[in-house]
């Protein structure tokens, strides 16, 4: 029964995307089909996590071709509270987005063909999740891949078009490494099976061990934005409509991190980089958010911030141990939720102010308080204030790093060195500090400041159409959808919901960690009468 | 595992090649050298499945060990067809940013309705010009049966001079027409230059 849901995730999306196509035109068709596949998946998603929780992993081998030859699906618990979060996300962003055409029939957001392009992505997000093996995991980076191209440059304007190509280019070579690093791990082991490989590769002689990891991370590091590879992110992300932004800062990336999970647990276990990934997670911390100090924009600022808060999940992967990976799924989960909401609360605040830069906006939490609450909220979690689960997850984050530094000042000497550990400890609390600073400067700019403090402020904010200078505010006079509201608010209850809930989903975290922690529980998952 | 040295030398040149091409910053330049590079790799894949020459199936009285891994030319194939799709939304983008490298800023500004009555005019210039052809066509015909009445030598000469001119008329329309759409406010720029848009 649980099984045959699994290709569900996939498939309903793609149907989805062939039934909105066709639509064309008819919007209110398309709008329909699109928010009823995501409900469905949604559902589905929620089924598979209870399912998968109660009685363990499910394994469909599509067209019934044994492990090895077939393609594998694997829904362990790790894949299912993904699927179940990215669901969420994306159906909520399918409605603000919804809200936002209704609203707005620009020519920057042609409907006609957003709809069936986002059901795409979705569907890549959903492969590359539930992928046993690792040319389908490429395939299912391609379809979103392929997708988020044609979104981040929606309606082609000259802006678009020119982050666009860093974006594009960038991710093109990033999949000629994923290419080619699974051409040298079919030579070296003549298997794409994740199971599998995760046998045969701990067979090969280390040195070359090394090298396809190595590859494997680099490709994963770009599509993650991790440190020396996150150049890209900043410049490409801010310039595509608001939901868009929303959904590649909060899912893409993520992706990135869900295969860097798997590779370090599953296919290369013993090969051991966790100090590299230690150091380059303290570095991306840093970077990051010493980049979002110095930005105006709020878009800019969190894009930076995003860079930023991947460090932490490096981290939690690079300490490799089960406490650790519990911390970083809790986080993962935080983050794709926060960062979502603080893109959508984005949107909102440059529909309501006509503008997202801090030098533009004043007065905003007199004129509408709901969308101060809004931003406050999420804004707070990200820069990790007690009650929240931007807190939790550091905390967490913290705790597991302060047990390995114990560790290693036994009797392991030839783990990562504890001094190291702590330092990069150091970091991830600066790295909060310096987030809730810079989140704190845009409140108390565009938030808290009088109307009056910003001169010829008052036209732009709430004058009439015929009081603006021309063209570039007629966007303060447009009213917020209500569906754009409503979404928003959806998800920065769900963020809420994360600290309420944190017991039970750290407690599940820690289920899902610990059948990371042996790949041979992976691999019994897909081979239950062991390998060959 | 064997291999075939010519096209272990294939790849090692396609990937030079690609790498070398992709750096440069014309974006048409970085799309061949993604093909390039695309390709190195699929031969890379290719040379995974074993010895070259070898079909990959099992029939009757075929030994496992003579045949070619099918496998990696699966992958290939997959590969291919992605390329193939990513190729096409590129030559797009190409096409898109060097339109706005033509017009500039106002690239952005043209919208539907402006190319849809621009459309519009454009096919009426083209029924205006093909009722001038008819014309054209018609007098020929009447002038070749008034000819052909008489029957005198020398006529195909004629007749050629006039389809000629008429010919000639027909080739000025269509460029005057071509010219005054792309050429009155946009500066026509040596091709080289296309994808100025992507430089900025």
């Amino acid at each position: 029964m649980t099984a045959t849901l699994v290709p569900l995730v996939v498939l309903l999306p793609l149907l989805g995307a062939a039934v909105a196509l066709i639509l064309g035109r008819r919007r209110r068709a398309q709008m329909a089909v699109g928010v009823a596949v995501l409900a469905a998946v949604t559902v589905i998603a929620a089924v598979l996590l209870v399912q998968v929780d109660a009685t363990g992993p499910a394994v469909v081998y599509i067209g019934a071709w044994d492990a090895p030859w077939g393609i594998t699906l694997v829904v362990d618990r790790l894949a299912a509270i993904m699927l179940v979060i990215s669901a969420i996300m994306l159906l909520v962003v399918l409605v603000y987005s919804v809200g936002q055409g209704i609203a707005d029939q620009h020519r920057e957001t042609p409907v006609s063909i957003f709809h069936p392009t986002y059901l795409i992505l979705a569907a890549g997000v959903f492969n590359a999740f539930i992928a046993g093996d690792l040319f389908n995991l490429y395939v299912g980076f391609e379809i979103l891949l392929g997708a988020s191209y044609v979104l981040l440059t929606l309606g082609g304007t000259g802006e678009r078009i020119r982050s666009g190509v860093t974006y594009i280019i960038t991710s093109l070579v990033s999949s000629l490494f994923f290419l080619s690093a699974i051409a040298l791990i079919y030579g070296a082991t003549g298997t794409a099976n994740i199971a599998q490989l995760s046998v045969r590769l701990a067979e090969l002689p280390q040195d070359v061990q090394l090298i396809l990891h190595l590859l494997l991370l680099i490709a994963f590091g770009i599509k993650a934005a991790v440190f020396p590879l996150s150049f890209w992110l900043p410049d490409s992300y801010p310039t595509a409509p608001a939901p868009v932004t929303a959904v590649f800062a909060g899912l893409l990336t993520k992706v990135g991190v869900y295969a860097i999970i798997r590779t370090e647990t599953v296919l290369f276990p013993e090969n051991d980089l966790s100090t590299l990934l230690i150091v380059i997670g303290g570095l991306t911390m840093l970077i990051g958010i010493l980049g979002a100090l110095t930005q105006a924009d709020i878009k800019r600022l969190l894009s930076f911030t995003l860079v930023s808060h991947i460090g932490y999940m490096i981290f939690g992967i690079g300490l490799s141990s089960v406490i650790g990976l519990t911390a970083t799924i809790y986080y993962v989960v935080h983050h794709i939720t926060v960062q979502t909401a603080l893109f959508l609360t984005t949107g909102l605040i440059e529909r309501f102010g006509g503008a997202t830069s801090i030098n533009r906006l004043a007065g905003l939490l007199k004129a509408s308080p709901l969308l101060a609450i809004l931003f406050f909220i999420p804004a707070m979690n990200l820069g990790g204030i007690p009650p929240f689960s931007g807190f939790l997850g550091k905390v967490g984050l913290f705790v597991a790093g302060a047990q390995g530094a114990g560790a290693a000042t036994g009797a392991d000497a030839a783990g990562t060195p504890s001094w190291l550990i702590w330092v990069v400890i150091a970091a991830g609390a600066a790295t909060s500090l310096i987030t809730l600073y810079a989140l704190t400067r845009f409140w108390n700019m565009a938030f808290w400041r009088r109307r009056d403090e910003l001169e010829g402020y008052e036209s732009v904010l709430l004058g009439s159409v015929l009081e603006a200078p021309e063209g570039a505010t007629v966007t303060a006079t447009r009213t917020t959808p209500v569906l754009m509201v409503v979404a928003t608010a959806t998800l920065v209850v769900v963020t809420v919901c994360l600290t309420v809930f944190a017991g039970p989903l750290f407690e599940y975290a820690g289920r899902a960690a610990e059948g990371l922690s042996d790949p041979s529980i992976y691999v019994s998952i897909v081979f239950p009468g062991g390998t060959r | 595992m064997t291999a075939s040295l010519t096209l272990v030398l294939l790849m090692a040149v396609l990937f030079g090649a690609g790498i070398a091409v992709m750096l440069e910053r014309s974006l048409t330049r970085v799309l061949i050298g993604f093909l390039l590079v695309g390709n190195a790799v699929n031969i890379l894949m290719y040379l995974m499945s074993g010895a070259p020459g070898l079909a990959p199936i099992l029939g009757e009285g075929v030994d496992e060990g003579e045949i070619s891994d099918p496998l990696p030319q699966a992958f290939v194939l997959t590969a291919i067809v992605i390329n193939l799709g990513i190729t096409a939304f590129m030559l797009a983008l190409i096409y898109r940013s060097w339109w706005l490298a033509q017009l500039g800023a106002k690239g952005d500004l043209v919208d539907d309705e402006a190319e849809l009555a621009e459309d519009a005019e454009e096919a009426a210039d083209l029924i205006r010009s093909s009722a001038a052809d008819d014309e054209a066509i018609q007098s020929i015909i009447d002038a070749s049966d008034e000819e052909f009445d008489e029957v005198v030598a020398g006529i195909d000469e004629e007749e050629l001079e006039r389809e000629a001119s008429a010919r000639d008329h027909d080739d000025e329309v269509v460029t005057g027409h071509d010219g005054s759409r792309y050429g009155a406010g946009a500066p026509t720029r040596p091709p080289e230059d296309d994808d100025e848009g992507s430089r900025r």
